[in-house]
């Protein structure tokens, strides 16, 4: 097999190649959101000064580095938990743990979500929300961007817990989960990005 | 709730002075006038085709065979009507610009305002929803015909990116009935299109229409990459595809990389507009450069994206209207690739004069020039394959020649630009209208005009009438001469772009010679629309069901016409580059097989239209501050995917037996038809079907 | 498919998250106690950053130098090229602007 994490069996022939077409576009779906997220960053980095900052609140005011380490935990936690489902499907585990894994998943994307809506609440509350700097808006196109992609993530996992019971693990049900997988993984990869770039740099400026 | 606060709940801030219309009767003043006629005229133009389509009883064809079709065949045809549609609209408002400025010397008719709208719609129109829609929409057609697949990789997702374009185009279409368009021109620089100064709809609607017609061509481009390299028929390795594959993998990886920096441009305009970020205001830190760059990051790679397939299709008509194998192919793709790639290295010369150092502008302006070599290369193949060629001067090689003298006139004042210091002085003048005019109507329109005129016998089944289709290509040659030769003089002499009037009397000729211009494209135009009519009503006499009129070299050719939905009966197993030729030239070609097999195909589906129909709506409420209703569609889109994602009979199969049935009658047809020579082409005996001539004979007796 | 291979794989994952987990773990502290100079610390995060993103693309994505990922390796760099070439020119252009104002 190609593609760790499924396992379409042998007989699966035609169903097979599908699936290496299905998730080689999605390779290029993520490729193309890649130049997406790389230039928020971009605009993020040549909008952290201080005339981006208009006299506004600056990183060190408004971020909080406990709390942005937990999230960077829970997500890093939550990719493990997915490629042990990932595995579980491979492996032919039976459907109970594989949705036992993603469930764990869920509920770390959840608990990061929580997080960081605490983390914005907060920033609104000091003043810090986006119509007060340019600065300020870079962040919150970025970051909460990210967000979005996760809670997409969120209601993916949902919509497969449901497939998963309605289908049984039928070859589709399982390229969508590999594909849901890229996706996971891809979005804690950003968030390398994020934590180093927006938090860490900015944090220690 | 007062009445007052319902209506503002129910139709946000729509109300009746925002028409057009009702302006027009409120102050009648001929630019109004005009924009009240111009809402007329989309009002009634909707309410014919209706009734057209009606009086056709064709609602039921109309929605089975083609809205809700997956077919790649049928989805490229009609992003071609849309791009057809909306040129007209394009051309007219071009030459209403042109008269305005012919008249520029005593002020014209039209009010600096409409003026400003007018080039806008002309810009955003010619560029997203003719020219993106014309090659998305000969891709679509030719490439999974080409390469011998059966389909696109993704069909729902091809029908989805149709869908998004025509929103976008509806939403164009909707501005001329509700408000009006932007004034920012087609790149809507901030902060002019900033809440501060437009806090109109204007903005708003080239925001959404084109934001959500570039998320469908980010869509076609993931699919037409994954289709060429995935749905490949056996033996057909990448260096035996024909070249217009390889220019649309080369347009697809741009469609790929360069949409994303205009998503983001865009929806930071919007967070700008509607949520009060400062992404690029005025004040409070807000850096209206960053848009600029944005922009063209996107704006380069697009007109590469445009014309990489012109450039593919001129090599496929330059090929098999000399009767020759392409000369340098193996250097054709690698050019092809290069400008790929630098078309990502060189947005910077659209903003020379915005103030970075000499060395940055250097770089780029280097880089820019650099881009040359490889187009110099391509047009050394494109002449060494038509010496010593039998060359046959139909109606795309009409258009291919005009592409040859006038491109390059076009791709030469490019490199005079790509000089920072002469942009300096020619920026924003008429001298770069001339520039771009010239390398987008002789480069993309020519070559898509070429390649629609070649490949219109695969999809329908009938030749263009040759001798309008020679009026057409002749009065767009001319027409393009006179409209904008002339330009490159009058902005030398230092006339503005984008200027409704003027107050020097030297640029007055030289804007009549241009008006002159603009009326013969007006009537190739018109010459076209004839052409068609013409064809259409002659269908029989010019029929060529047999597929092959031009004594074709590729794959396409060795379908019927039109294909059937499956397109190969049996998936053609390559052998060589120019396959179709060397099947020709050995036997091979038109054989019948022992062994069909059941085939299945994707079914109809709605999910399309759904996403049309409700991106539309939520367009229009996004623009018209309809709360309600742009949740409610956005609803609709996520329920619409994912009860999607719950239907899992998509495909359906069609039994071997009617398949030998289809093929084998057509084989039989072939069989008894009498091959026809190259001089009897454009007459009525050209059934489809090629007598063999040199060189192949040639090489196939050697 | 069996325990063995199963025991391989997971084993992968927890090694590609034990080391994803240092090279966070790593600058989180740095900055978190301070101490060094900024040019040093960028490049200390910079450096780690890269590498935790290679560790993910081949504990968690899967994507290595074999055959049979060739076609995926090769779309990811060529995005990463003109990444990199949008995002330094972007930050190239728009400081050169910024010194200039
Ligand atoms: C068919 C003949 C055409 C004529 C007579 C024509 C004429 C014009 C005129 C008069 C302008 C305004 C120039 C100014 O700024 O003063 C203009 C702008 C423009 N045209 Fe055309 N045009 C034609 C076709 C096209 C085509 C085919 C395309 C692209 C596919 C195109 C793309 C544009 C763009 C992008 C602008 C710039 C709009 C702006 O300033 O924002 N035009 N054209
Ligand atoms: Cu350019």
């Amino acid at each position: 097999m190609r593609h760790p994490g499924i396992n379409l069996g042998e007989h699966h022939g035609e169903a097979h190649d599908q699936a290496e077409t299905l998730v080689f576009g999605f390779w290029v779906f993520l490729m193309s959101d890649l130049i997406i997220f790389g230039l928020m960053f971009a605009i993020y980095v040549t909008m952290a000064n201080p005339v981006g900052m208009a006299g506004g609140p600056g990183p060190k005011d408004v971020f909080d580095l406990t709390s942005v380490f937990i999230q960077t935990m829970i997500l890093l936690t939550s990719s493990l938990t997915f490629g042990i489902a990932s595995l579980a499907m491979r492996h032919e585990q039976g459907r109970g743990r594989i949705a036992l894994w993603l469930g764990v998943t869920l509920a770390l994307g959840l608990g990061f979500l929580g997080f960081e809506a605490r983390d914005f609440a907060n920033m609104i509350g000091m003043g810090a929300g986006p119509s007060r700097s340019g600065f300020l808006s870079a962040f919150w196109g970025l970051v909460p961007l990210h967000g979005l992609h996760v809670s997409a993530g969120c209601i993916w996992i949902v919509v497969m817990l449901i497939q998963m019971r309605t289908f049984g693990m039928i070859p589709i049900v399982k390229t969508r989960l590999l594909r849901l997988g890229l996706f996971w993984h891809f979005l804690d990869l950003i968030w390398v990005g994020i934590f180093t770039i927006v938090f860490l740099a900015g944090i220690s400026a | 709730m007062t009445s007052d606060h319902t209506t503002t709940w129910l139709f946000g801030r729509l109300d009746l002075s925002s028409l057009p219309i009702w302006q027009a009767i409120q102050s009648p003043a001929i630019s109004e006038l005009i924009a009240g006629a111009a809402a007329m005229i989309v009002i009634a133009g909707a309410i014919a085709v209706i009734a057209f389509i009606t009086w056709l009883r064709a609602w039921r064809s109309l929605w089975t065979d083609w809205l809700t079709s997956t077919d790649h065949k049928r989805i490229g045809i009609m992003y071609c009507v849309l791009a057809l549609v909306m040129m007209t609209r394009g051309v007219i408002e071009a030459v209403l610009m042109r008269a305005q400025q012919a008249d520029g010397l005593s002020g014209g008719f039209l009010t600096p305002e409409h003026f400003a709208e007018l080039f806008s719609t002309h810009g955003t129109i010619m560029i997203f929803f003719v020219a993106m829609p014309l090659v998305a929409g000969v891709i679509n057609y030719i490439m999974p015909l080409q390469i011998g697949a059966r389909d696109m990789s993704f069909p729902v997702m091809n029908q989805i990116s149709l869908g998004l374009t025509a929103t976008g185009a509806v939403l164009v279409m909707s501005s001329l009935v509700f408000g009006k368009f932007s004034t920012g021109s087609w790149a809507a620089y901030p902060p002019y299109t900033g809440l501060a100064f437009n806090p109109g709809p204007g903005p708003d609607y080239w925001i959404w229409s084109v934001a959500i017609a570039g998320i469908g061509t980010t869509l076609s481009g993931i699919n037409f990459a994954v289709t060429i390299y995935k749905e490949r028929a056996p033996g057909m390795t990448l260096f035996r595809m024909p070249l217009f594959c390889w220019t649309v993998l080369c347009t697809s990886i741009i469609m790929i990389f360069a949409m994303p920096p205009l998503t983001v441009a865009t929806l930071m305009l919007a967070a700008d507009r509607y949520l009060d970020f400062h992404f690029f205001t005025n004040d409070l830190g807000g850096n209206m450069m960053n848009y600029v760059n944005l922009f063209w990051l996107f704006g380069h790679p697009e007109v590469y994206l445009l014309v990489l397939p012109a450039y593919g299709i001129i090599s496929e008509v330059v090929a098999t209207f000399s009767g020759k194998r392409l000369y340098g192919y193996t250097s054709l793709v690698y050019a092809t690739m290069a400008i790929a790639v630098l078309s990502f290295c060189v947005w910077l010369h659209h903003f020379f004069t915005m103030g970075q150092s000499a060395n940055v502008n250097i770089a780029f302006g280097i880089a820019s020039m650099c881009i040359a070599v490889p187009t110099g290369v391509k047009v050394y193949d494109w002449m060494a394959t038509m010496y010593r060629g039998r060359i046959r001067m139909t109606v795309p090689m009409i258009y291919v020649t005009g592409f040859f003298i006038l491109f390059v006139i076009g791709g030469l004042t490019g490199v005079i630009l790509a000089n920072p210091t002469i942009t300096y002085q020619v920026h924003n003048t008429l001298f770069l209208v001339a520039h771009f005019h010239n390398v987008i109507i002789p480069g993309v329109v020519f070559g898509l005009l070429a390649g629609i005129h070649y490949w219109f016998p695969k999809a329908f089944g009938f030749r263009l009438h040759e001798g309008w289709g020679r009026v057409s290509a002749l009065l767009w040659i001319f027409g393009f001469s006179f409209a904008f030769l002339p330009l490159y003089v009058v902005g030398l002499m230092g006339m503005p772009r984008r200027s409704a009037n003027f107050n020097d009397p030297a640029f007055e000729p030289l804007m009549l010679a241009a008006l002159f211009g603009a009326a013969l494209v007006l009537s190739a135009l018109a010459a076209l629309v004839i052409q068609i009519w013409v064809s259409v009503r002659d269908r029989d006499k010019l029929a060529a069901p047999l597929g092959d009129p031009w004594n074709g070299r590729t794959l396409e050719w060795a379908t019927p016409s039109p294909p059937p939905h499956y397109n190969f009966a049996v998936l053609p197993q390559v052998k060589d580059r120019d396959d179709f030729a060397a099947a020709k030239a050995n036997g091979r070609a038109f054989a019948d097989t022992a062994n069909y097999g059941d085939i299945t195909m994707p079914k109809n589906t709605a999910l399309g239209m759904i996403i049309c129909a409700a991106a539309t709506l939520l367009g229009m409420a996004l623009v018209w501050y309809i709360w309600w209703l742009a949740m409610l569609s956005v609803l609709t889109i996520v329920v619409a995917f994912v009860a999607r994602t719950f239907m899992l009979d998509t495909t359906y199969t069609i039994p071997a037996d009617e398949i030998s049935r289809e093929h084998r009658a057509w084989l039989a047809r072939v069989r008894a038809a009498s091959p026809i020579t190259r001089d009897r082409e454009t007459d009525d005996v050209n059934q489809g079907l090629a007598v063999l001539e040199l060189p192949e004979t040639l090489k196939a007796s050697r | 498919m069996n325990d063995l291979d199963y025991r391989r794989e997971l084993r992968d994952y927890l090694i590609g998250f034990g080391l994803a987990f240092t090279l966070t773990v790593g600058p989180f502290a740095i900055v978190a106690w301070g101490g060094l100079d900024r040019p040093t610390l960028l490049i200390f995060l910079g450096a780690c950053a890269l590498v935790q993103i290679t560790v993910h693309f081949r504990f968690f994505l899967h994507i290595d130098l074999s055959r049979q990922k060739r076609e995926d390796l090769q779309l990811i760099l060529f995005s990463v090229l003109l990444l990199i070439i949008m995002a330094i020119g972007t930050i190239w252009i728009m400081g050169n602007l910024a010194m200039r104002m």
